[in-house]
């Protein structure tokens, strides 16, 4: 028996196979370059990848002026929004197996939000809209001490759809309508104003829903889906603007 | 296949044929709002035209009547193929906007083709009768 152990051969494991990936990204380094272009890095990645770490390989190993927002690397901060191959997606959520790694991969920053450097862009614009839809429970009543605001099952999945959003800004940004000048409000702030809209604890429904009763507001937007498409949480955008469209329509949330 | 040193360096140095942003690859959603502006602003151009020639009559029967000879011409007859294509896509594809607003957002891809084929079929109907009009007079 033991004879028969020794004849067998080591078990090897398969070997995983990797590939070349050439990325061509956007660069602009606003202390040297007029204008953004564009430059190709070959990296060598595993199927199970992530755009993320391409970026990171090229950064570490190639090109340390390499210039992008990361925070969590899992999908949860929305830091490393980008346009990869010419759609809105998180670096961090982008598996090379799903992309087509027999053409580059086209990386640049997110678009209409005013570029800073390589994939960064300023989000502040982006913030501002979030803000001034006032994003945050208002309500006069102080429950009973030890109590908590309570609400039904279905008083709480009217709005849960609305309770993903990470502020990526993906949505935002793949909208054509926010690119033409950027003064609309965006299709992120008008889901984070859907959020308390929709939720029975607030009181402020009214208010949020003046705010965005504006010219900038809901009616800027021409349902193209893309913020929808875009969105790496799943959140039906689009749906969530026409509820709040209707909700205006009808005076009530 | 692996990268030697040097190719690396000349390819890093590559700056792209292309220095805009990528062209971005909405859905069928954007594609429909792309058609619908451009049918929109082509519709208004021919409105105007029709209305300045429409008001000629006032100005000059005469004039008039030299213009709408104009519009009988074949080629006429086959800028108002397009025209129609462009009426019809933009009010079935306005029909479907307002679905997405007023009913429900979810099924806005399959109301896209249900646009899509209403066109080809108003279009199969209109057009072969339109055609036998322009070139048989």
């Amino acid at each position: 028996m033991s004879s028969a152990t020794i004849d067998q051969k080591p078990v090897v494991p398969e070997e995983i196979k990797s590939f070349t990936v050439t990325l061509i990204i956007r660069r602009f380094n606003p202390e040297v370059d007029d204008e953004p272009h564009w430059q190709d890095f070959d990296v060598q990645m595993y199927p199970t990848d992530r755009v993320l770490d391409a970026l990171h390989k090229i950064k570490w190993e190639q090109d340390g002026s390499l210039t992008f927002r990361r925070s969590c690397a899992h999908g949860v901060c929305g830091s490393d929004a980008m346009r990869i191959n010419g759609r809105n997606r998180l670096a961090c959520k982008t598996l090379m197996k799903d992309l087509d790694i027999t053409k580059p991969i086209y990386v640049e920053a997110i678009k209409g939000l005013p570029l800073e450097k390589d994939l960064i862009v300023d989000m502040e614009p982006f913030f501002d809209s979030f803000k001034a839809v006032q994003p945050f429970l208002m309500n006069s009543v102080t429950p009973e001490k030890g109590k908590e605001r309570i609400q039904t099952v279905a008083q709480r999945a009217r709005f849960d759809d609305t309770t993903k959003c990470i502020l990526c800004a993906a949505c935002t940004s793949s909208c054509p309508v926010f690119w033409t000048d950027g003064q609309y409000f965006g299709p992120a702030a008008i889901v984070n104003a859907h959020r308390f809209i929709f939720d029975s604890r607030d009181e402020n429904a009214a208010v949020r829903l003046d705010i965005l009763n504006d010219k900038e507001g809901v009616w800027r937007c021409r349902t193209t889906f893309n913020c929808t498409e875009a969105c790496p949480r799943g959140i039906q955008v689009t749906q969530a603007i026409a509820e709040v469209k209707q909700a205006i329509m009808r005076g009530k949330a | 296949m692996p990268q030697t040193a040097g190719t690396l360096d000349s390819q890093q140095k590559t700056t792209s044929r292309r220095p805009a942003g990528t062209l971005y690859r909405g859905n069928t959603g954007m594609w429909s709002w792309v058609l619908h502006r451009i049918t929109g602003v082509a519709i208004f151009f021919f409105l105007l035209v029709h209305i300045l020639d429409t008001a000629l009559v006032r100005v000059s029967p005469e004039a008039y009547n030299a213009v709408i000879a104009q519009y009988q011409t074949p080629i006429m007859g086959l800028g108002e193929v397009a025209l129609v294509g462009a009426i019809v896509f933009h009010a079935f594809n306005g029909l479907r906007i307002i679905l997405i607003d007023f009913w429900n957002a979810k099924y806005q891809r399959v109301l896209f083709y249900v646009v899509i084929g209403l066109w080809v079929v108003t279009m199969l109907a209109f057009v072969p009768r339109h055609l036998i009009n322009v070139f048989s007079h």
